[in-house]
């Protein structure tokens, strides 16, 4: 975390330069989405930017670029189970994904019979 | 009886304690609101169509802004701070205020458009998922806003008492702040673009 006058003087600057490049990518990524790209590389391009504008704000805004190694401890905990809230329950319709909820209901029922 | 380690860092940790406490709530957070993006990953995929354009993608992006806006102006108040600029602290922190109302009236003005036609939640599963996430979000919003007015008002006082104390706090309120506006980043193209 910085702490004296002289270094907090400097981080002005790279905040006000995060805040305007924010900006700018929520302008691009509603200009793409403008260009009607099919729907799988839509989702990758926006989440690309809304990844890339999270780690701006997470490491510039919230110091996370020089923090002390608890926060990291405590973050990396975050992230395995963010990861597993996220997969776990995308493993359990892995064999649905693309089939409409009731209609794998349905087929889940008529093999069990 | 006074709480050790609010202002000077724990010597095993090198936090205060305050600061260590709002990341161990914001890792409960990110733990929230992934249940909730996990939830809208499975419904979304399970969907037979998912509909495109019933978001006011203009609204959605000027709040966008506003919300970036607001994470500037809020990590200012607390560089103001370590400036001993008080004046500039609240200045700015008045601004993060301000911005975030005006989020909740842009906000305000999108439910009452569906609402008025009859477009609750209750409407269809993207409708459903769209006001529990945003509903969410607007919360957060909210309880940023109570901190931020005890900051502007009573809470002020502590400046005087005790200057670095009060900016770990609005540190602290700065990180949740940026947290929520971290939220919206990926809400905005999730809910009002794909």
């Amino acid at each position: 975390m910085h702490s004296d006058a002289a270094s907090v003087k400097k981080s002005i600057r790279t905040y006000l330069t995060v805040g305007a490049a924010l900006f700018v990518f929520t302008g691009i990524t509603v200009a793409v989405n403008q260009i009607h790209l099919a729907v799988p590389m839509a989702i990758t391009v926006a989440l690309i930017i809304a990844t890339m504008k999270g780690s701006m704000v997470a490491s510039i805004f919230m110091h996370l670029n020089h923090e002390k190694k608890w926060i990291y401890g405590a973050l990396l905990l975050t992230v395995i189970g963010f990861a597993l809230v996220i997969l776990l329950p995308l493993f359990t319709i892995g064999n649905e994904i693309g089939t409409p909820i009731e209609a794998g209901h349905a087929a889940v029922e008529h093999a069990g019979r | 009886m006074n709480i050790p380690y609010i202002v000077e860092e724990r010597p095993d940790s090198g936090l205060t304690n305050g600061k260590l406490g709002t990341w161990l709530f914001l890792a409960s957070e990110v733990m929230l609101f992934g249940a909730l993006f996990s939830t809208y990953i499975i419904l979304r995929v399970g969907s037979v169509e998912w509909p495109h354009g019933e978001l006011n993608v203009w609204l959605g992006m000027a709040n966008t802004f506003i919300l970036i806006g607001s994470s500037v102006t809020m990590v200012m108040a607390w560089a103001s701070l370590k400036l001993n600029d008080f004046g500039k602290h609240r200045l700015y922190l008045i601004s993060t205020f301000v911005l975030s109302g005006l989020f909740l009236v842009n906000k305000y003005f999108e439910y009452a458009d569906h609402l008025g036609r009859g477009e609750g939640p209750w409407h269809s599963t993207f409708l459903a998922i769209y006001f529990t996430l945003t509903g969410l979000h607007g919360l957060h919003i909210i309880g940023g806003m109570v901190v931020m007015a005890y900051f502007i008002g009573p809470g002020a006082k502590m400046w005087k008492a005790n200057p670095e104390q009060f900016t770990n706090r609005i540190e602290n309120t700065g990180l949740y702040w940026h947290f929520v506006d971290l939220v919206w980043i990926f809400l905005f193209p999730v809910l009002y673009l794909l």
